[in-house]
């Protein structure tokens, strides 16, 4: 097991405007998301959250400090690279699903891959595959409005993790789902993680963030308190050998 | 919690002795509330006394004592009513227990010299914590669907148990985000501010007592 993270955030900082309009969305920040990790932020609105899970999916450039992703930096990529990345490394989930709706489950699940230059019937294979993993094989040639609120979210948790993608990225992924769906949906989330996926879950709800391995806590763009330290090699392999 | 009614809605199924009752109870409530059997015994005496409970008709031997020294306990129709009524009428909220937060709040902000931000976040993080733990509990109890056996309807009842603590620490936390944020806008708001406040307030209530 390797114990370098999936994500890094690295003294992270992030400043709209200048001079005196000049606003700070994010100040000193440092993460980490591990392999088998689920990590969740949560903060007022305003606090740079989604700024944060901006950075981290390469939508956003930091103004000082390192984002770096499987290992590379986000920042000293060309754009071509950091669409390569986005495609073949990470994937988001929003509160309102973002399928694409004249496309079935199945084939919003390949889009990516297909994208990334995949043939049509492996793309199918893999998207398949992951399908199975959040539990919807069945729905695989539905399309999105004849699907509940809560499998197009599997199906979109799904599409972020196809094939070789390893870093989830969520935002609110419950907003839009009542109480029994949402929690379905976390369980769905967290089990990928523990199938050795990263994810970064912002949310605002207390009772969404308990399933991550640890709560940051975001204030005015600072991590204020965070519960329980990142993961060190010891308690990797400690976690390894309880399995 | 009364343990009162639980026993005699447990004693409106079956009768039952002092051991099974307890472990009846701590079941069915996921052990979230453990007893004695101590405690047991003694409310069953005190059931008894009040003409709720009296010792069972089925078992065997003599004293209501069975072959290994256990008495069951019945519900007489006066308990049987007690449990009726228990069913049908709401929780009496208005008693309202005295929680060490909500005091300790309180005396932090009239007291000089507390970091009630810190106060505030410690908790918070401390009562994610807890939050966490409730939530690998509830990971650990897999989902039974479609199976309606008496496992599966404590393992439900379990569930719900765990999923009222969860609201109850959300609900600490989302009360803990207000604090913070209400305690924030006090103190951008300079004295200065505060004073000119006052002075309109009074000069409202001043034209208040002309107008009357």
């Amino acid at each position: 097991m390797t114990t370098n993270p999936i994500l890094l955030l690295d003294n992270v900082s992030r400043v709209h405007g200048r001079d005196e309009t000049a606003v700070r969305a994010l100040d000193g920040v440092t993460l980490t998301v591990h392999a088998g990790e689920l990590v969740a932020v949560m903060g007022p609105s305003g606090s740079g959250k989604s700024t944060l899970l901006n950075l981290a999916g390469g939508l956003d450039q930091p103004t000082t400090g390192r984002v770096v992703v499987e290992g590379a930096d986000v920042g000293a990529m060309s754009l071509r690279d950091l669409a390569a990345l986005r495609r073949r490394t990470l994937g988001f989930v929003f509160q309102d699903f973002n399928l694409i709706p004249s496309l079935t489950a199945v084939e919003n699940v390949a889009l990516p891959l297909e994208l990334d230059g995949e043939r049509v019937r492996k793309a199918r294979r893999i998207a398949l595959d992951s399908l199975e993993a959040v539990g919807i094989a069945e729905l695989a040639d539905r399309y999105p409005e004849h699907m509940s609120g809560g499998q197009q979210q599997r199906v979109a948790i799904a599409r972020a993790l196809v094939g070789d993608r390893r870093l989830v990225l969520a935002d609110e992924p419950t907003g839009a789902l009542d109480s029994q769906t949402g929690e379905d949906v976390l369980r769905v989330l967290r089990s990928r993680c523990d199938a050795g996926a990263g994810g970064l879950l912002v949310t605002h709800e207390a009772r969404h963030a308990a399933w991550a391995d640890r709560v940051v806590f975001l204030r005015d763009g600072v991590v204020v308190d965070t519960t329980g330290t990142p993961p060190t090699a010891e308690s990797l392999l400690d976690a390894a050998g309880a399995v | 919690m009364s343990i009162r009614r639980g026993l005699l809605a447990l004693l409106a199924q079956e009768p039952m002795y002092g051991a099974q009752l307890r472990s009846e109870f701590e079941s069915r409530t996921g052990g979230t509330w453990p007893l004695n059997v101590g405690q047991v015994y003694t409310t069953l005496a005190r059931l008894e006394r009040d003409g709720l409970v009296e010792r069972g008709e089925l078992v065997e031997g003599a004293d209501g004592a069975d072959g290994e020294g256990r008495i069951a306990y019945c519900l007489t129709d006066f308990g049987r009513t007690e449990v009726e009524r228990w069913w049908a009428a709401p929780v009496d909220r208005g008693d309202t227990p005295r929680d060490e937060l909500v005091i300790k709040l309180a005396l932090a902000v009239t007291v000089t010299g507390v970091d009630i931000v810190r106060l505030v976040q410690t908790q918070r993080t401390a009562t994610l914590r807890h939050l966490q733990d409730l939530t690998k509990l509830k990971r650990a109890t897999p989902e039974v669907a479609g199976e309606h056996g008496p496992d599966q309807q404590k393992e439900l009842a379990w569930l719900l148990v765990l999923d009222n603590l969860v609201y109850a620490a959300e609900a600490e936390i989302r009360w803990l985000d207000h604090v913070e944020s209400r305690l924030a806008r006090e103190a951008t708001r300079s004295p200065k501010a505060r004073t000119a406040d006052t002075a309109s307030s009074q000069a409202d209530r001043s034209t208040e007592g002309a107008s009357r």
